[in-house]
């Protein structure tokens, strides 16, 4: 008994608050959003405190799937917002979702190399080329999924010397100088600053990546939620996602 | 001694110490349980005879053995030392190399990353001799090998200062040269503390996955291991995660028996003892 509720308290405490039970739009909202939105999610829960006084917006920052999981298991959200939908779909299969979920933000991927690009990587064709060494996100997640659509569009044999589980592993391996070549998102370029050097490559349209947000089924705050929804979708939202590096919503 | 005799005999324990020792007890075992619960077992089969997860498998126990054997070459020598030798900073040296067990793995990955990495300290000298250890195998044994052998160092050392130093000092009275009684003395005598750390050596190296994610890399065959596999299936297909996570549970369930179960508390005085009064017989009988 006392080990279950151990553990309840524990899993508690990892999500964070959970809502207060009125639905006034003051209290604790809890977001739970991919980690490559930490930096835009963060002005705009600042921007929400500050427009809706006594409100407090606490966001929890992990990998869409890792949320998902948390979000299945019970963990006290208000709001998901995921970096692809097949993890919003999950949840909605799952009858975790209240209404449909929206379609905010897209992101592209990008080659990340090291400052002063030692390897010389012009083009996605370069990525292939012999000796080349190439670090991407493992298939299983959404940013190896959009690697390996582009390489079989392409018909580009990309070989990678390691398949990381999430984008910013790849990213750390170009900040280190590990690797010659990282193919990571638009917004991990725009974040990492000049710790890395960018290379653009048209083929990149070929492999959108949409990011969906809702408000949980769970959620006991679903006024706050809505409004917190309609920031993050609306022009206000959508200026500091841009300057984050994200595309706009293309339904 | 008395006192020591009268705490033996004595076993009365407070019945709300049991109630917390049941509960300490469940923290451990619970979460253990809970995998045997999740697992699928219709598919456990395919799942963890898929070509990933075998590969991984593959990988887990060659590296492993692999660092364990390099913890043995390395670790043997550096336990004696630090149990034996007199020189300066002693008690800093052993501090340090006990650092690895209390720092998070993804530390002694990013200190192994500037150590052996490209622009590491050593990078630019092995790039000269055409090595290139980031995203190798070798860093992976590299990775296993920097957290294991603390495991290995201590249990060696404990191991050589309970046993203390008396039939080496008769061996060296006898006239036997420090090379032979290290051969036919010392060897001996640590046989099961070596054992038994070489075991927990193994262990933790099957189980790294911090250092490695960050040194190593993570690519099938070469150097994503079996926890790195099962963080990996965690993102698409759980079921086959909580299935290789039972495989590598019972591997520690047997490894953790090799280590402490079969040769009952291994390391109580009478076995130790026991194989002290065989081991230095021939040493003494070749000595001149």
């Amino acid at each position: 008994m006392l080990a279950a509720a151990a553990l309840t308290l524990g899993l508690a405490g990892c999500a964070g608050n959970a809502s207060p039970g009125d639905d006034t739009g003051e209290g604790t909202l809890t977001v739970f959003a991919a980690a490559s939105l930490t930096s835009s999610f963060s002005e705009l829960a600042e921007m929400f405190e500050a427009q809706h006084p006594g409100t407090d917006v606490t966001v929890s920052f992990a990998g869409s799937s890792d949320l998902a999981t948390q979000i299945s298991q019970g963990a006290p959200a208000d709001v998901f917002a995921s970096a692809d939908t097949r993890n919003m779909d999950k949840l909605g299969d799952a009858g975790l979702l209240q209404g449909e979920p929206r379609i905010f933000a897209t992101n592209t991927l990008a080659i990340a190399v090291p400052t002063g690009n030692p390897a010389g990587i012009n083009s996605f064709a370069d990525l292939a080329r012999a000796g080349t060494r190439l670090v991407t996100c493992a298939r299983q997640v959404p940013c190896g999924a959009a690697a390996a659509a582009l390489s079989q569009q392409h018909g580009t044999g990309l070989s990678p010397v390691s398949e990381e589980n999430s984008v910013t592993d790849v990213l750390g391996k170009v900040i280190s100088g590990e690797a010659d070549a990282g193919l990571v998102y638009v917004t991990d370029v725009r974040s990492a600053g000049d710790r890395v050097e960018s290379v653009p490559f048209p083929e990149a349209a070929g492999a959108v990546n949409t990011y969906p947000i809702a408000v949980l089924a769970g959620s006991r705050n679903t006024t706050t939620a809505g409004a917190f929804m309609d920031l993050v979708a609306g022009p206000e939202g959508r200026q500091v996602l841009a300057q984050a590096g994200f595309g706009p919503a293309t339904q | 001694m008395r006192g020591m005799k009268a705490r033996a005999a004595y076993t009365g324990v407070p019945g709300w110490l049991y109630a917390l020792a049941v509960v300490a007890a469940l923290v451990v075992v619970l979460p253990l349980l809970a995998i045997v619960a999740r697992v699928n077992w219709a598919n456990f089969l395919p799942m963890v005879t898929s070509e990933p997860a075998l590969s991984a498998l593959g990988l887990s126990l060659r590296t492993s053995a692999a660092s364990t054997a390099l913890c043995i070459v390395l670790g043997v020598p550096l336990a004696l030392v630090l149990a034996r030798g007199r020189f300066p900073l002693q008690g800093l040296l052993r501090s340090l190399v006990l650092l690895p067990l209390v720092l998070p793995p993804v530390v002694g990955g990013i200190a192994l990353l500037y150590t052996f990495g490209r622009q590491g300290l050593l990078g630019g000298a092995l790039e000269v001799l055409g090595l290139q250890i980031a995203f190798s195998t070798t860093a992976v044994v590299l990775a296993q090998t920097f957290v294991a052998l603390p495991f290995l160092v201590v249990s060696l050392e404990g191991a050589l200062r309970t046993g203390g130093s008396r039939y080496e000092a008769v061996a060296a009275t006898l006239g036997a040269p420090p090379r032979v009684v290290f051969r036919r003395v010392t060897l001996p005598l640590i046989l099961p503390g070596l054992a038994s750390g070489a075991v927990l050596a193994f262990a933790r190296s099957l189980g790294e996955f911090g250092a490695t994610l960050t040194f190593a890399g993570s690519l099938q065959g070469v150097t994503r291991t079996l926890p790195l596999e099962i963080y990996l299936q965690r993102e698409t297909d759980p079921d086959a995660a909580v299935a290789l996570s039972l495989v590598l549970v019972a591997v520690a369930v047997a490894v953790v028996a090799l280590a402490y179960g079969r040769p009952a508390g291994g390391r109580t005085a009478g076995q130790v003892s026991g194989k002290r009064t065989t081991a230095p017989a021939p040493a003494g009988g070749n000595v001149p």
